[in-house]
């Protein structure tokens, strides 16, 4: 099965295997071909000069969370815009119009959280 | 093709290895990280398939936004994952009873599944050729029009989902100084700025 769409995706494949081998190869060659001579001192991990000494991951404030909600649903709503646009001139009026109810729901929920300060970060 | 087949194959060995590695990292934030790059394996084999739109929403929704979610969640749960991990070993038996018990009702299901005679012919949308008419082309003449109701509820459940997000999540803090524009806008350099003579020895 040759499919005409495949063979489009054909230099993005190409581009891949270089990225790998680029990748693959600067770690390989880095551990064949350097100098290796590790001791205790220079694998510890180094912060400006004293000891790192608590773990790095801590509780996030929960606005991160509220922000990145946020941002997948008009994500989502960007998604949607995308096959209505490819066929904005066959699925006429009905169409047209259904994708802006749409937004226009989602538009309610900008302004509200918008109202609500949720997009300020204080 | 054997191209076809050999990416196949690669991209698929990639996706079980990523899905392993998602489970049995240690750091969840690792296991966030093998969750992306099985993301995108997953979308390699989207292409594949010929649906190239749901490959790029799976880049551009997945690995862009949930991932980024997955991400928060877990730095904000803050759990002890080395203790929780502590007792897999107890467990294992049990657990791999229960999913080899999955397993086979899976495998039972799906060998025994025979679609009904005449159903893939009375297909709402019967699927276009791919070489005659694209991927986002063709959902784009079904969703807005043929799928309108369930296009709108999906509207209705991204609304409910941000309004939820801030009622549970959005507190107002008291005590914090925003900055007013319209008031800085609205400032006049008569209101604030005043010349006053001053005597020698004076002071104002």
């Amino acid at each position: 099965m040759t499919n005409p769409l495949i063979i489009q995706y054909l230099p993005i494949l190409v581009f891949l295997v270089i990225a790998a081998a680029v990748a693959g190869g600067a770690v390989v060659m880095s551990l064949l071909v350097a100098r290796q001579n590790p001791d205790s001192e220079k694998v510890s991990p180094y912060e400006c000069g004293f000891e790192p000494f608590e773990d790095a991951r801590r509780k996030f404030d929960v606005r991160f969370y509220l922000v990145s909600i946020l941002f997948i649903i008009f994500d989502l709503e960007v998604a949607f815009l995308f096959p209505w646009a490819v066929t904005l001139g066959e699925i006429g009026m009905f169409g047209f119009w259904s994708m802006i109810v749409f937004l226009g729901v989602l538009t309610v929920g900008f302004a509200y959280e918008w109202k609500k300060g949720a997009l300020e970060w204080e | 093709m054997v191209i076809q087949s050999i990416v196949f194959y690669v991209f698929s060995c990639a996706l079980l290895i990523c899905g392993v590695m998602v489970i049995s990292a240690r750091n969840p934030v690792h296991s966030v990280l093998w969750l992306i790059a099985a993301f995108f394996q997953a979308a390699g084999l989207f292409v594949l398939m010929g649906a190239e739109f749901l490959a790029m929403i799976l880049v551009i929704v997945y690995v862009g936004a949930v991932a980024v979610l997955f991400l928060f969640v877990v730095m904000m749960l803050d759990i002890n994952f080395v203790e929780l991990r502590r007792g897999v070993v107890r467990y294992l038996p049990i657990g791999g009873l229960i999913g080899l018990v999955l397993v086979s009702e899976l495998v039972a299901m799906v060998s025994g599944w025979v679609p009904a005679a005449g159903a893939l012919a009375q297909l709402g949308a019967p699927v276009p050729p791919v070489d005659q008419i694209s991927n986002t082309r063709a959902l784009g003449q079904l969703i807005y029009t043929q799928y309108f109701y369930l296009f709108q509820t999906a509207g209705m459940i991204l609304l409910v989902a941000m309004i939820g997000a801030i009622v549970l999540t959005l507190r107002s803090r008291e005590g914090v100084r925003r900055q007013n524009v319209p008031a800085q806008l609205a400032r006049r350099r008569e209101d604030v700025v005043a010349v006053r003579k001053v005597p020698t020895r004076g002071g104002v």
